[in-house]
């Protein structure tokens, strides 16, 4: 038995605990943001960020989170309002299939939360270990500039 | 037919014409010749086109999301033609169970016959529910007005959609052989604008609109064990091994497809594992040929020689100033989707259900209903959205897969989604290519011999095909099954010889596709099919013509190319990079052009690429590209230019990074580290300039930009250094070698 805080709720689950954390919340706990890329840590799709920090759930344990605050996708508007970065995304129409939407907005919420105007090439930096197969890479980076205006 | 039902549509007739003569004219996208091809199949209205008594039309669809943003244009050419607001609208795609059936979504042909059908339904739609609507206000149909769904008579009496639907629910079910002119360009509202793609708010907000979301009470999940090369028989394999691990549900075996159904993902992905380790196989075949002596290993694999083209007369010996020749590839390429491919498959009495990301559910459903032994109408497929996936990759055969697993665990649903390595190593790659190119110029710098050939396995393996079943699982199953044989598309949408045929006015023609009939790595669809390798050898070999002629790039193609929108797309890129005479290249910056009209027959595109070389590292960094396209009518402006810009992305990682590696066994790249692909600091500013042609019809515009980015890379890499690569991709190491 594991106990998780996800988004700002308290999660109890039964698994084995070196199953990854991206199995818990996508089969456990229903949540739809984190996606299977790679299993690997190498694409970033499944990304979340525990205590504000960037994490790749696919190759995170269960048993390794602790009392870590996980916030995913999902839990990222609050009471149904979108986050800046969510509405930027929207506003520059930074996704064609959108499978690798997760772990970019998420790369970039720990981004902007530890720099709040950063540069084209810092965002370029963070991002570069997510990636995307559409091409959308020049609206993603338009669009963080967007919600770090609007913020 | 009865006699009411017959009565009813002659009345609907009568009305209908009476309304179209107070239309104006048919416009370029719809007339009573022009009958849409979608219709062949689907015939009735609202298999289209449905109101319900509030006034929300469902529009339904049978082409399917990709991430291309097509339910979004299809979605504007509706409520243009309805008169009904875009966010009163609901698509419905994909749906072998309602229909249409309009085959795969491909080709960036989904505009072209979605949009038209759509157009004419929505059109027909709107003056059946204008004409109910004037007739219980009493007033003639040409007199009203629509906005919103809601129908306005001269002296302000209103009727909406919903009410008029909720006197005659049947008034939708009609034929769409009376066709109602469509608006003319002039008019249009909706069609022409830019509007946010409807599906990104689910997507960004995480509102689990992809098939790897789906839940299901009671669902479970699967895995199967791939043979460690392609087409190895299973010679034993202890089922005990998995059948004893935590949640293990059902050990699948069917002569050579092993698989797992297990309570949890990671106990599917455990036992998975275990059942591998413990499987004994026997490799059949000959092994992949030696991937270092590709291209030219090609030329060795048995083939059919088609001639594609054969114009004009050869030349005579004095016309010819110089003969130019050159060779050019592509390696293997793989779709490379980010999310591994995925289905959910339930197995129900005298019902299978498959929900799959498929590019085609109606060839699919027949394909899975054979292997499965069932009759078609057992077999339903619903497509759900996923990952983007740039043609045929293993989505239909992890369709198979999940709902061969879910035949051993009836009523409980399985899903079931690839590992990254599954979807290298057994997805179908794109083909490798090899082109020769042969040209004679005249004294004045023309070129008036061109010969042409390539080599390539078949783009098109795709299930529904003929002669075969083409779904991977459905090969070890050891009832025969095999691959169809390798098709023969007519130009011009063509296979390998996709755009092979130049567009240039070259006197004297000749080209040749070799066809290969041998096919060690399994082939088929990937975006452009053959169109890429050819665009990149032809626009290759045309600078090196212009090079040999003395002449500017954008000059020398300007000088051979009569089509004027060509032309047009041409001077346009060329105005908007600031291409000019005075441009000098300096060992370490260059630039290259390049030029196609898709598929010969659909957009007409020029890319500018602008690359400085690191000439001690071999990295050629992209600093610009500026592209131009006509896509005739424009439906959804920052689609088309979201679209023109990934495609660039792609052609350039492709043409920069990426090649399908292999042993004599079987594929080794097998993550993100053995298949790179263009990352955030390689992708450059992308500016694209679109020719808006409201008279003309719609052209596909998915993959336009993929062949050119490739190819003006290699230019500008040409440019820059004086020395050429005719081989992608165009990696630091030959680079570096290529400099000395």
């Amino acid at each position: 038995m594991f106990r998780l805080r996800v988004n700002q709720s308290l999660a109890t689950v039964d698994c084995d605990g070196q199953t990854p954390l991206l199995y818990v919340l996508r089969n456990d706990l229903a949540l739809n943001g984190p996606k299977f890329g790679c299993g690997l840590g190498q694409c970033g799709a499944c990304t979340v960020l525990i205590d504000a920090k960037p994490v790749r759930s696919c190759v995170m344990p269960v048993a390794s989170v602790g009392d870590g605050s996980i916030v995913t996708l999902d839990g990222l508007s609050k009471a149904g309002v979108p986050d800046p970065l969510q509405r930027a995304f929207i506003e520059a129409q930074a996704a064609q299939c959108g499978y690798c939407t997760n772990g970019m907005i998420m790369t970039a919420k720990a981004l902007l939360e530890r720099n709040k105007v950063p540069t084209e090439g810092e965002i370029k930096r963070a991002l570069s270990g997510n990636l995307c197969r559409c091409g959308s890479h020049n609206r993603i980076v338009k669009a963080v500039q967007l919600a770090a205006k609007a913020r | 037919m009865n006699r009411g039902r017959r009565g009813f549509l002659e009345r609907s007739g009568v009305i209908v014409a009476t309304f179209a003569l107070g239309l104006p004219t048919v416009g370029a996208q719809t007339s009573a010749a022009a009958r849409p091809v979608s219709f062949a199949k689907n015939g009735r209205l609202d298999g289209w086109i449905a109101v319900n008594d509030q006034g929300a039309v469902t529009v339904f669809t049978g082409k399917v999301e990709l991430g291309q943003g097509i339910l979004t244009a299809l979605a504007q050419i509706a409520a243009e033609e309805m008169d009904v607001g875009l966010d009163q609208i609901a698509m419905m795609s994909g749906n072998t169970v309602r229909g249409p059936d309009e085959g795969y979504t491909f080709g960036s042909q989904s505009v072209e016959q979605s949009g038209s059908a759509l157009r004419a339904a929505s059109a027909f739609a709107r003056a059946t529910l204008v004409a109910a609507a004037a007739k219980r206000l009493n007033v003639d149909p040409t007199a009203v007005t629509v906005e919103n769904g809601v129908v306005t008579a001269p002296d302000g009496r209103r009727l909406a959609y919903g009410e008029i639907v909720r006197d005659d629910r049947k008034l939708l079910d009609r034929d769409v052989s009376h066709l109602t002119a469509a608006k003319p360009p002039q008019a249009y509202r909706i069609v022409g604008k830019s509007v946010p793609r409807i599906d990104l708010p689910d997507k960004v907000m995480a509102r689990g609109i992809y098939l790897q979301d789906m839940r299901m009470p009671g669902m479970v999940f699967g895995r199967v064990v791939r043979p460690p090369s392609a087409g190895a028989e299973l010679q034993s394999i202890d089922e005990a091994v998995a059948g004893s691990l935590p949640g293990v549900l059902a050990v699948v075996r069917l002569s050579s497809f092993l698989g797992v159904v297990a309570e949890r993902e990671e106990q599917a992905i455990t036992a998975a594992e275990a059942l591998r380790r413990a499987a004994r196989w026997k490799s059949v075949g000959s092994g992949l040929p030696d991937d270092a002596r590709l291209p030219e290993e090609l030329e060795r694999f048995a083939r059919e020689d088609i001639v594609v083209k054969e114009a004009g007369r050869a030349p005579e010996r004095d016309e010819v100033a110089r003969w130019v020749e050159a060779t050019y590839s592509r390696p293997y390429l793989s779709h490379a989707s980010i999310g591994p491919s995925c289905a959910v498959a339930k197995v129900e009495p005298g019902q299978v259900t498959v929900w799959s990301h498929t590019q085609g559910p109606f060839p699919l459903r027949g394909d899975l209903a054979t292997a499965l032994g069932l009759p078609v109408d057992y077999v339903q497929v619903i497509h759900v959205q996923a990952a983007g996936c740039y043609g045929h990759n293993g989505a239909d055969d992890a369709a198979l897969d999940a709902a061969l697993l879910a035949m051993a665990v009836p009523g409980r649903p399985v899903k079931l989604q690839w590992s990254r390595q599954d979807e290298f190593v057994w997805s179908p790659a794109g083909p490798a290519m090899l082109m020769r190119a042969k040209a004679g110029l005249s004294a004045e710098g023309k070129v008036v011999d061109w010969d042409y050939a390539l080599w390539s396995n078949s783009h098109a393996l795709r299930p529904g095909q003929a002669g075969g079943l083409n779904l991977l699982g459905a090969w070890y199953l050891g009832k025969g099954h095999h691959l169809s044989p390798p098709a023969k598309i007519p130009q011009p949408f063509g296979n390998g010889d996709r755009n092979a045929v130049p567009l240039y006015d070259f006197p004297r023609q000749r080209i040749v596709n070799h066809l290969l009939t041998e096919m060690p790595l399994r082939t088929s669809s990937l975006r452009t099919l053959g169109s890429h390798g050819n665009v990149f050898a032809i626009e290759c070999f045309m600078d090196e013509l212009a090079l040999a002629a003395g002449s500017d790039p954008v000059a020398f193609r300007l000088a051979h190319l009569p089509d004027p929108r060509g032309r047009a797309v041409l001077q346009t890129a060329a105005d908007a990079a600031g291409w000019s005479g005075s441009y000098r290249s300096n060992g370490r910056r260059g630039r290259g052009v390049a030029y196609t009209r898709y598929k010969n027959i659909s957009t007409y595109v020029a890319v500018i690429v602008e690359i400085e070389v690191d000439r001690v590292s071999g990295k050629i960094q992209v600093t610009r590209a500026v592209t131009a396209a006509d896509a005739g009518l424009v439906i959804n402006p920052d689609g088309l230019i979201s679209q023109c810009e990934g495609g660039i992305v792609q052609g350039l990682s492709w043409a920069l990074k990426e090649q399908l590696r292999f042993d004599r066994q079987t594929i080794t790249s097998t993550d993100w580290t053995s298949y790179p692909i263009m990352t955030f600091d390689e992708v450059p500013p992308i500016d694209v300039r679109l020719l808006n042609r409201p008279n003309d019809p719609s052209l596909g515009a998915g993959e336009a930009t993929v062949g050119p980015a490739s190819a003006a890379l290699a230019n500008a890499l040409a440019n820059a250094t004086g020395k050429r690569l005719r081989h992608l991709p165009l990696t630091p190491d030959r680079v570096k070698a290529l400099l000395g």
